[in-house]
């Protein structure tokens, strides 16, 4: 007995002590980032920038609807210097609830597209995802599909599965279509779609793949990238989901709305507004933006790049070419409390 | 007296600090815009209404199916298997619920080896064949059913091991047959401690986000998080979680109720040892299949599945598992010691003084139990983030350096959070051991001039030392699982296993999730067998 509570002294002394380990530098030459994008998915990179210029990044990663809260609440005191998340929606949130500064970065200006950043420097797109449709190559003929609208009709009754209205991806798709064919049309769209679905909806991207693999459905909605990584997987179960699937890039042609182009979106960071190492996260960001960093995100994850001239992944250049849909993606963000109840009136879980 | 009135205004400011993230989240919820509550009163309020309802109605008839029939065998009556069924009952405990939910789902869905083999072997394609929706609410009912029956099962156990045996063997001399005394005698006397087990489990269903949301079941939970994520409104979505308030207050009248004046106190001070009732033949087989059945399902299926993918097909886990490993233990550590001192404090106040103001306050403190993780670390940060921002402007006012978020920006913050969560659990197990022994023993205590601090410690603490180790270990468990405040509180470059796990299954990679969620298991596992043999040890074999 005496020796357990010398054990357990002992714990609780050497716990105390890293309480007091783990509190956040605030000097130095570190940067401090609050990430939405999973550690997984960043870290590798950040490793790569210290190596490079010496400076130490601190990282915490969570929700991106959390972690805004968290800069809000902290205000001033905040230790965060960059704020990383995924989804344009999601990143014009954070300009509005005041928690990001403009900076003018002439290098990102040069090589970032306008349309994937903030016009007034608040937040630089990252790394681009599209969002089409995805078929069964067996039970669909390419002469079916032609755009999202059209999958409201009757002809699709039980073939199509999709991903939850909690997934923000979603929420952003309809917020650019409210923007293109107006919130009335893409309520009757959604309610059409609805009525066409095989299951409910449930599950991440990955599983509206298998849905539609193993037969449950024919067509879904999902970022290609999760179909890149079933096609790289060395799993044989993953490799056979995605040789039964093709990418369907819809609104091509078209007059006005209809021919607007695929949806995309993007995932970016902005600088924190209290931030105490602007230098330091400034070097980080365009470290991000750099050949090599974007080179790592299309070869790792898949993605797009944003910046010309960066090699993309075989499983990229397999799904083709496609139009964007040339949409201001500030819209998204604007538009997204309107989607989200839209979807709710449209019955769409 | 002094002293007396002391402890009760010490309890009292204990309780309000940890109701204060309560608080603040009702607080928020009056600020609510009566437009958006309005949309989602034509909407969805309906739908999270009788979802979150028909989930509790489930999981309650589960829990009681599955934990009290096998507490009351592995107890009372003696067949092949039942020693060790006995602790191995207790592991679905170690199993988080969202994680039994994924990989159940890895298994039995669509596009799972099983559907699979059942194609393959009829040749039938989707459609042609009947087979359970595991992503439904009635999946969300039978998975949460199998990771939190062990909470009644615990209570129900230590309550039937605890019944003196005269008790029975009074009823059996008065003519009861066993099985009439198990239904007359031994199930009422049980009945506070299976309706404790019962009321943890459900505001464990109440606070669940992972697995219904992973099931697209749409329930208050996720309604709350919808409108906090969807929406950006933290105060509608306060306000959806103060009706989840509601509920809870529901569930602690329940309790009250079904206790009302009864005292429980065992007379018991020497036990002899307990005739279990032998069963033979096919009472037997039954007894070891209803036993059986629980654990196969809730530990030994998922855990199997886990280890499969861990060994198998995940990426293997870097070395800093072990710094991930340590994080989570003494996290979890360090937390169930707070929660349950001040669990201690609270329940001795009310215990010498049980006046109403006392024994409201400290029922309250336990509310946070079926609150979603992710509002609770909001109501912690924002007090938390507004007393390091007075402090900064002090330190500014003499000239120091800044301390930075000293509170919201360390793992106070965490500690905290996890206080007002789970405090409730900690409350629930210390409550009923203090409440077994007989004030008689105060009186006596008092007499001999000792003030109440001191009776505590000679005498209470050390009698209920089992209720209190039971409270320390369902504690750590409950952290170790915990995901969303974590998730959201936690310090720069601190990770724990459960983090590990979410990140990896949220990216869609539940393969590569099932190291970590295998070490969580492990890791739960060692406490949830210390805290079988200290419930044995109550009963001399």
């Amino acid at each position: 007995m005496r020796h357990m509570t010398i054990i357990n002294k002992f714990i609780l002394s050497a716990v105390a002590a890293s309480v007091l380990f783990i509190t956040t530098a605030q000097a130095g030459d570190i940067v401090n980032v609050y990430s939405a994008r999973k550690e997984a998915l960043i870290k590798p990179l950040l490793d790569e920038f210290s190596a490079i210029t010496g400076i130490k990044v601190n990282l915490i990663t969570g929700k991106a609807d959390a972690l805004l809260k968290r800069l809000q609440v902290e205000g001033s005191a905040t230790p965060a210097d960059l704020f990383i998340t995924v989804d344009a929606g999601r990143l014009h949130r954070a300009k509005e609830a005041g928690v990001l500064k403009p900076v003018s970065l002439p290098v990102l200006e040069n090589s970032i597209p306008q349309a994937l950043r903030d016009s007034d420097g608040y937040w630089y797109g990252l790394t681009l995802r599209a969002r089409p449709i995805i078929y069964a190559k067996d039970r669909v003929s390419i002469n079916e599909l032609s755009n999202y609208e059209a999958l409201a009709e009757a002809q699709w009754d039980g073939r199509i599965c999709l991903r939850s209205s909690q997934a923000v991806y979603n929420q952003s798709l309809v917020a650019a279509t409210i923007d293109a064919i107006g919130a009335e049309a893409t309520q009757d769209w959604m309610e059409g779609m609805v009525d066409n679905l095989a299951k409910p909806p449930s599950g991440g991207d990955t599983d509206q793949l298998k849905a539609v693999a193993a037969g449950v459905c024919d067509v879904t909605i999902v970022n290609t990238y999760y179909l890149a990584r079933l096609i790289n997987s060395s799993k044989p179960a993953d490799q056979a989901v995605a040789s039964k699937l093709a990418v369907f890039w819809p609104n091509q042609q078209g007059p006005g709305a209809i021919g607007r182009g695929a949806h995309f979106n993007v995932s970016g960071a902005g600088f924190t507004k209290y931030g105490k190492h602007p230098e330091q996260a400034q070097a980080l960001l365009e470290y991000l933006a750099s050949a090599p960093a974007q080179a790592w995100y299309a070869k790792i994850n898949n993605e797009y790049p944003v910046v010309a001239g960066v090699e993309i992944s075989q499983a990229l250049k397999g799904f083709g070419d496609y139009k964007m849909d040339p949409i201001d993606l500030e819209i998204l963000g604007q538009n997204n409390r309107q989607a989200v109840q839209l979807m709710d009136r449209a019955g769409w879980k | 007296m002094f002293r007396r009135h002391g402890l009760s205004v010490f309890a009292v400011v204990i309780a309000a600090f940890i109701l204060l993230p309560v608080i603040v989240i009702a607080s928020y919820a009056l600020q609510a815009d009566g437009e958006l509550w309005q949309h989602l009163f034509d909407t969805v309020l309906n739908e999270y209404l009788v979802n979150s309802l028909l989930l509790l109605l489930g999981v309650g008839a589960g829990v009681l199916v599955l934990g009290v029939p096998t507490a009351w065998l592995t107890s009372m009556c003696s067949f092949p298997g039942r020693r060790w069924l006995s602790w191995a009952l207790l592991l679905p405990l170690a199993m988080p619920a969202y994680i039994i939910a994924y990989t159940y789902t890895g298994l039995l869905d669509f596009a799972g080896p099983v559907q699979t083999w059942i194609r393959d072997l009829t040749g039938l394609g989707y459609g042609d064949y009947w087979f359970f929706e595991i992503r439904s609410l009635g999946g969300a009912i039978v998975m949460m059913s199998l990771v939190l029956y062990p909470y009644v099962y615990l209570m129900a156990r230590a309550a039937f091991l605890e019944q003196s045996v005269s008790s029975i063997e009074v009823g059996c001399s008065l003519g009861y047959s066993r099985w009439r005394a198990m239904w007359s005698l031994a199930l009422p006397m049980a009945r506070p401690a299976i309706i404790a087990g019962l009321s943890l489990a459900l505001m464990e269903t109440l606070a669940d986000y992972g697995t219904v949301q992973y099931f697209g079941v749409s329930t208050f939970t996720t309604g709350i998080f919808r409108t906090f994520y969807g929406y950006g409104d933290t105060a509608a979505a306060a306000q959806l979680a103060a009706s989840l308030l509601a509920f809870v207050m529901l569930l602690v009248l329940l309790e009250r109720y079904s206790r009302r004046r009864a005292r429980y106190h065992s007379a018991a001070e020497s036990r002899a040892r307990a005739d279990l009732i032998p069963l033979m033949g096919s009472k037997a087989v039954l007894a070891v299949v209803l036993c059986l059945a629980p654990l196969m399902f809730g530990f030994i299926i998922p855990a199997t599945q886990l280890l499969f993918w861990a060994v198998f097909e995940a990426e293997p886990l870097g070395w800093d598992f072990v710094n991930l490993a340590w994080n989570s233990f003494s996290l979890a550590f360090l937390a169930a010691i707070v929660a349950v001192t001040l669990a201690i404090i609270l329940s001795y106040a009310k215990r010498t003084n049980p006046i109403k103001p006392v024994r409201t306050v400290i029922a309250m403190a336990g509310f946070g139990y079926a609150l979603p993780g992710t509002i609770i670390a909001i109501g912690v940060l924002i007090p938390l983030a507004w007393a390091d921002h007075s402090l900064i402007a002090l330190f500014e006012r003499f000239g120091w350096d800044s301390p930075g978020l000293f509170l919201s920006g360390s793992l106070v913050a965490l500690l905290f959070a996890y206080t007002v969560r789970f405090l409730a659990v900690a409350l629930g197990s210390v409550q009923s051991g203090l409440e077994k022994i007989k004030p008689s023993l105060d009186h006596a205590g008092r007499s001999m001039g000792h003030g109440p601090l001191a009776i505590l410690r000679k005498i209470h603490v050390p009698l209920m030392r089992t209720s209190i180790l039971t409270a320390v270990l369902i504690v750590f468990v409950d952290v170790l699982k915990e995901l969303p405040a974590t998730l959201i509180l936690r310090p720069f470059n601190f990770n724990t296993m459960a983090v590990r796990a979410y990140e990896l299954a949220s990216d869609e990679r539940l393969v590569d999730a099932a190291p970590a969620s295998i070490m969580i298991v492990l890791v739960g596992l060692i406490p949830v067998l210390m805290l079988h043999a200290s419930i044995t040890r109550r009963r001399p074999h």
